[in-house]
């Protein structure tokens, strides 16, 4: 099955930038646009294996657009996106297949299926890609199910019996149902209290070091940049305006950058 | 012991030395090689010794939450039957792992249990009967509130809402008027021309007007019109207000103090009642034109004897006998619809079945009030 994986078993399905850095998902020059309307224009964006990407921007801006169509849910106009070494315009619908259960994705609303309990849509990927004795894939969809912080009992719960916040560690346990390499987040701690999106960010670090992985994260919470984002990186004229670590954030000479990261809410916690 | 190889990724290796026995795991121990482990692992443990087992990690090349799950819960079910297990050569990170995963107990979760088939059948019979008790409750109970509804109405003529009402009868009536038309049209057609190949037979062509007269205006332009409108508005009715109540909408018109009998339920039903009666008209006229044409057709009948024929047949109490049932199906078809919908909790699965209850009850109740309506003419004598 799994072809690309090398002798001693690192994955090579990596490019490497200039500076050796393994680059595990890369858009180049996207343009998307919506019945003539732009959206992104040119993009280009690196993700390092292993490190937590923050994506932030303006709303409306096409943060959520440019997560679609990195997923494929978005047409696009021009461009090529490459996720662990394949072009995914160029690959075949098997090798489409291995990619998607390489990644895991957390949407905004959690999207569980609501017809289906907590610990049904833990197994729903597994089901689908792999053939697991029943007990087994008990097991590990309640393994699953704590590690996110929720407790044994909210596996035999219906998505509309839970609240807000657990449907985000639910959802959050189902895109983590294959042990992905790379999870993108569409705002995981909007909607949060601010104990309970601090406890989440503690969560993403703790998988990210448990578990390796590489999180694509689009956020608009301020304490999740500082406290766990690696590297961040700002969408606006269609565009990344910059990346880099919050200090270069600050130094940016760019109105919404400074207005975001300097503003009065900024400042309160820098 | 040798070698066993699962795939060209991941392996085990199973020693025996004396007493100790010596695990060696190999390869990417990750979910999609998980099942062939779990089975091989048990094959190769079979044959153990008494002694200490030791797992080498020093040729793990890659694991995960499944393969630290697999190597943790063998060695909790080693230990327990006297075994002491020891892992080696962990590197850093796997032990994070194996950490993170060794807090967990998943084991310990168990299932619901399935009840025997009896059980079962005897369990859902008795939820039926329950929920239709409580049907009968919450059609009651609705029919109540419409009923206090209409005396605020009439107290105070302004919260009739005409607005919200004409927009249901546009959605309710002049979007169904081509199809229930067309509808009535063949099936007036189909009841003249099998009526007319067997009263041939006997020379009773002309008394087919009758037969499709009577039966269309009495009985078959109402219930087709009320099937027609329970499946389009019914359903429609369900899913709107069904969709409503899953995203809240409804308890926020509670919060600000509206009713839903008054915002949501009375125009709607107010707007079936007059559209039902116009529908099934329109439904008599088109079936009387259709079975006109297959006599005309089919039967030699020419329309100027047809209509004449008709004249004889029936009257304008047929006819009013047919539309009087109207407004009553439009309140049932609408009080089963809304309270259906009010019925649907969190899930896309529940508004779906929901839909599909809130049609086939309505349905059942409209032949079934038909019958009720046949037996109420048999006795007053029309």
């Amino acid at each position: 099955m799994i072809a690309h994986v090398s002798k001693d078993n690192k994955p090579m399905d990596c490019i490497l930038d200039q500076s050796g850095r393994e680059v595990i998902l890369r858009a180049d020059k996207i343009s998307v646009s919506f019945s003539g309307f732009s959206v992104l224009q040119h993009l280009s964006l690196d993700l390092y294996r292993g490190e937590i990407l923050g994506f932030v921007g303006g709303s409306g801006m096409g943060k959520s657009v440019l997560m679609r169509t990195i997923l494929g849910l978005n047409r696009k106009q021009s461009g090529a996106i490459t996720v662990f070494g394949r072009q995914l315009e160029k690959i075949s619908e098997r090798e489409r297949k291995y990619v998607e259960r390489r990644w895991g994705v957390l949407f905004q609303q959690g999207a569980l299926f609501s017809s289906l309990t907590v610990r049904q849509n833990i197994q729903v990927p597994m089901r689908e890609y792999l053939k697991l004795p029943q007990k087994l894939m008990d097991e590990l969809a309640v393994l699953k199910v704590e590690m996110v912080g929720l407790p044994r009992e909210a596996a035999d719960k219906y998505p509309s019996e839970l609240s807000g916040g657990m449907i985000k560690r639910a959802a959050l346990a189902r895109s983590l149902a294959l042990d992905p390499e790379l999870v993108f987040l569409d705002e995981p701690t909007s909607g949060l209290d601010p104990i309970g999106a601090a406890e989440f960010d503690d969560l993403i670090a703790k998988l990210r070091e448990t578990l390796g992985l590489t999180v694509y994260m689009v956020t608009h919470d301020l304490d999740s940049l500082h406290s766990i984002c690696d590297r961040i990186a700002v969408l606006g004229d269609r565009r990344v305006l910059v990346d880099g670590t919050l200090e270069d954030m600050m130094a940016f000479d760019h109105p919404w950058v400074q207005n975001y990261f300097c503003g009065a809410r900024a400042l309160k916690r820098v | 012991m040798g070698r066993n190889v699962i795939d060209n990724e991941a392996s085990l290796m199973f020693l025996i030395d004396g007493q100790t026995g010596y695990l060696k795991a190999k390869g990417a121990w990750i979910v999609s090689h998980i099942a062939a482990l779990e089975s091989e692992l048990a094959i190769q443990l079979a044959q153990r010794p008494h002694g200490e087992i030791q797992v080498d990690f020093s040729q793990i090349q890659r694991l995960d939450t499944s393969g630290a799950w697999l190597l943790l819960r063998t060695r909790a079910e080693l230990e327990a039957q006297g075994h002491k297990v020891r892992f080696l050569q962990v590197k850093d990170t796997f032990q994070v792992l194996l950490d993170e995963v060794g807090r967990h107990h998943p084991e310990l979760f168990k299932r619901r249990e399935a009840k025997s088939v009896w059980l079962r059948t005897l369990e859902s019979t008795g939820e039926v009967t329950l929920e239709v008790i409580e049907d009968i409750k919450d059609l009651t109970g609705t029919l109540g509130s419409i009923a206090l509804n209409t005396a605020a109405v009439i107290a105070q003529p302004r919260r009739l809402r005409p607005i919200s009402i004409a927009v249901q009868f546009q959605k309710t009536c002049m979007g169904a008027v081509p199809i229930v038309m067309l509808m009535s049209l063949l099936i007036g057609g189909i009841i003249a021309q099998q009526g007319g190949f067997y009263l041939r037979q006997f020379g009773a062509d002309m008394f087919v007007v009758n037969l499709s007269g009577v039966l269309v205006l009495r009985e078959i332009g109402v219930i087709l019109t009320a099937i027609m409108v329970a499946g389009r508005s019914g359903s429609a009715f369900t899913a709107e207000l069904g969709s409503m109540k899953m995203r809240e909408e409804v308890d926020a018109l509670n919060v600000i103090g509206l009713r839903i009998t008054e915002v949501l339920v009375m125009p709607r039903i107010v707007a079936l009642m007059l559209a039902m009666p116009l529908l099934v008209f329109l439904s008599d006229i088109a079936a009387l034109v259709g079975a006109g044409f297959v006599c005309w057709a089919y039967l030699d009948i020419l329309p100027n004897a047809y209509f004449s024929q008709l004249q004889a047949a029936v009257t304008v109490e047929t006819l009013f006998i047919g539309i009087i049932k109207a407004p009553f199906m439009a309140l049932i078809i609408g009080l089963v619809a809304c309270v259906e919908g009010m019925k649907v909790e969190g899930s896309a699965e529940s508004l779906g079945s929901k839909t599909t209850s809130s049609v086939v009850k309505s349905i059942f109740m409209v032949i079934f009030v038909d019958g009720v309506f046949a037996m109420f003419f048999a006795a007053i004598g029309l």
